[in-house]
């Protein structure tokens, strides 16, 4: 796909998210949309599937570790054909399938249930680890938060990666600075993130994370890279696409009320 | 008596056999390999083997992502670690999304002895119960071990086997009938039931030899799948017998008397004691020794029959 169309295609993602938690009364919107330009490179450029075949044979597989933004993973599904997106509107309703963090066996096209933050990096690593067993092509594509590195099973999974050296396997860090009580720094600093992961025998990559040009060819450096996982620090701005959320930990999660969403409707072009 | 073996030592043996039978069979462990006996399913097939480190949270996540992709999965740390540490990441990758993992925990119960209470596992049957679609096992001989291992890799879905690290008799036939989810009438009886599970199986039956010296006709039941409990045997000895003791290598809080006594006040209330650790934590020492001074013995269990006739 095009950079203009994947940009095209970002929008309407991110419009299905701040309409679904709007709906929802509740969810993670800053998160959501800080991670949209790379959900959507990933589903409609990068990964080899097939949304009438879920479970297709040697496809690639994507895991939203930081499963708090599951609205950016079911809008994307969504625009990419694996559902409608009118079902997705029920988001967090009783009785739904969109359930407040991603449920493998409720929604098609989802490939692990996440939602405690480090787990999917680690379950990612053993989806690389059989793909390897099996000489499987299919490659695992894994999204952390920045906070999300704070959890220490995520440095365990670090150092496994490398030294199984899943080649198969890539990270890709959404570097927005902020999580719940405020920036990285003045909660527990991350940083160097950059540094960290080398330090583990990681390939490291850093791009701009809105930029489609920078994700594209990050995503084919990391193809190309042998013998290391690849991990994409890819910095990013919470809340990306609507101007009153953007770079706010108070819209980490907060649903918009109708007027908010309105006008952050309007602004990613789309229609209420 | 019979030989003596390790439940663990019979799962170490009974993993090469099963790789052999299930290519698509893995084996992790978290740098234990040679105290869970996994190690030599590691010399026979290197390539289904994983050795995760010290990082049991990882073992286990890894291992969902290994299951979830089409891999049998048999993960193995001590009990302590395994139910303990990496709780939560079994009850969210493993248990939530019914990941084909084989939780093979060894080093539980105060048999760990001479480690102490940091090793001494209590709590786990407790806590792989709460989780939602978790089988629970806990054999109580090599014979068991063997047969309930080749029984929870053959099923799908997210398994707990609990096995020791001491040896202890083996007293199952080869030809031994052990099936999942279904308690074994070790011995009838008709004034009391002692339902047991684990090592605690063969304290029961050695009790139940005594107590027949005193005219006590005791029935002695091995429950090695708490969960799914057989409750029909349970219900059974509820009506049939006067009283039920539960004796178990595990805290007297949330594991095999808890179960059963959930079963019994719901269907046939009928009086219940129960042996098992007491809420206490353990201390190093042999083995017999612990077991007498926390009150887990054959004695320990006469003693509890006699307080509910």
């Amino acid at each position: 796909m095009d950079i203009k169309a994947l940009e095209k295609t970002a929008a309407e993602v991110r419009v299905g998210i701040v309409k679904a938690i709007h709906n929802a009364g509740s969810g993670h919107p800053g998160g959501s949309l800080s991670a949209a330009d790379i959900v959507t490179a990933l589903y409609f450029d990068e990964m080899n599937i097939d949304p009438a075949q879920p479970k297709m044979a040697g496809r690639d597989k994507f895991i939203l570790s930081k499963g708090h933004a599951g609205p950016v993973q079911y809008s994307a599904l969504a625009v990419k054909g694996y559902y409608p997106m009118e079902d997705f509107m029920e988001l967090r309703k009783i009785g739904s399938k969109f359930q407040g963090h991603p449920d493998m066996n409720k929604v098609p096209g989802i490939e692990m249930s996440t939602g405690s933050l480090g787990q999917g990096f680690s379950v990612a690593g053993g989806m690389a680890m059989a793909n390897k067993l099996d000489n499987d092509p299919g490659r695992v594509y894994v999204l952390l938060g920045d906070g999300e590195i704070q959890e220490g099973i995520v440095w365990e999974a670090a150092m496994s990666a490398a030294h199984y050296k899943l080649d198969n396997l890539v990270g890709i860090l959404d570097w927005n600075g902020l999580q719940i009580d405020g920036k990285n720094e003045d909660v527990i600093t991350v940083a160097p993130v950059v540094e960290k992961f080398e330090s583990f025998g990681w390939n490291v990559i850093q791009i701009d994370g809105h930029d489609f040009q920078q994700i594209l060819d990050a995503f084919k450096k990391a193809r190309e890279c042998k013998g290391q996982p690849t991990m994409i620090v890819a910095k990013t701005i919470k809340g990306k696409g609507v101007s009153f959320m953007e770079d706010q930990a108070g819209w980490h999660g907060k649903a918009p009320d109708a007027e908010q969403t309105a006008q952050a409707v309007a602004e990613l072009g789309g229609e209420m | 008596m019979a030989d003596k073996m390790a439940t663990r030592q019979a799962y170490g043996k009974a993993l090469v056999e099963l790789g052999e039978k299930h290519p698509e069979l893995v084996v992790m462990d978290a740098d234990l390999s040679k105290s869970t006996m996994t190690a030599e399913f590691g010399k026979v097939y290197p390539e289904r083997f994983f050795n995760m480190g010290i990082a049991e949270q990882n073992l286990y996540a890894a291992a969902a992502g290994l299951a979830l992709s089409g891999k049998t999965v048999c993960a193995s740390t001590f009990a302590m670690f395994a139910s303990g540490r990496a709780f939560e990441i079994i009850r969210n990758s493993i248990g939530y999304t019914k990941a084909n993992v084989k939780i093979c925990a060894t080093h539980a119960g105060i048999t760990v002895g001479e480690d102490g209470a940091s090793h001494q596992t209590f709590e786990d049957i407790a806590l792989m119960r709460t989780i939602p679609g978790m089988t629970v096992i806990n054999p109580s001989d090599g014979v068991s071990a063997k047969k309930l291992l080749e029984q929870a890799v053959a099923m799908y879905g997210p398994c707990y086997v609990r096995l020791g690290r001491a040896a202890v008799p083996v007293f199952y036939g080869e030809d031994a009938e052990i099936t999942l989810g279904k308690g074994n009438l070790v011995k009838d009886g008709k004034d009391v039931t002692i339902v047991a599970t684990g090592i605690m199986v063969n304290e029961a039956v050695i009790a139940a030899e005594e107590l027949a010296k005193e005219g006590i006709d005791a029935r002695v039941i091995d429950i090695h799948t708490i969960k799914p409990l057989d409750e029909e045997i349970i219900i059974k000895a509820a009506c049939e017998t006067k009283a039920i003791v539960t004796a178990e290598e595990h805290s007297v809080i949330g594991g095999l008397g808890s179960a059963v006594a959930e079963v019994v006040v719901k269907n046939a209330p009928v009086k219940m004691a129960m042996v098992g650790q007491k809420d206490t934590f353990g201390e190093s020492g042999k083995p017999d020794q612990l077991k007498e001074k926390y009150s887990m013995t054959a004695a320990d269990i006469v003693a509890a029959v006699k307080g509910v006739l």
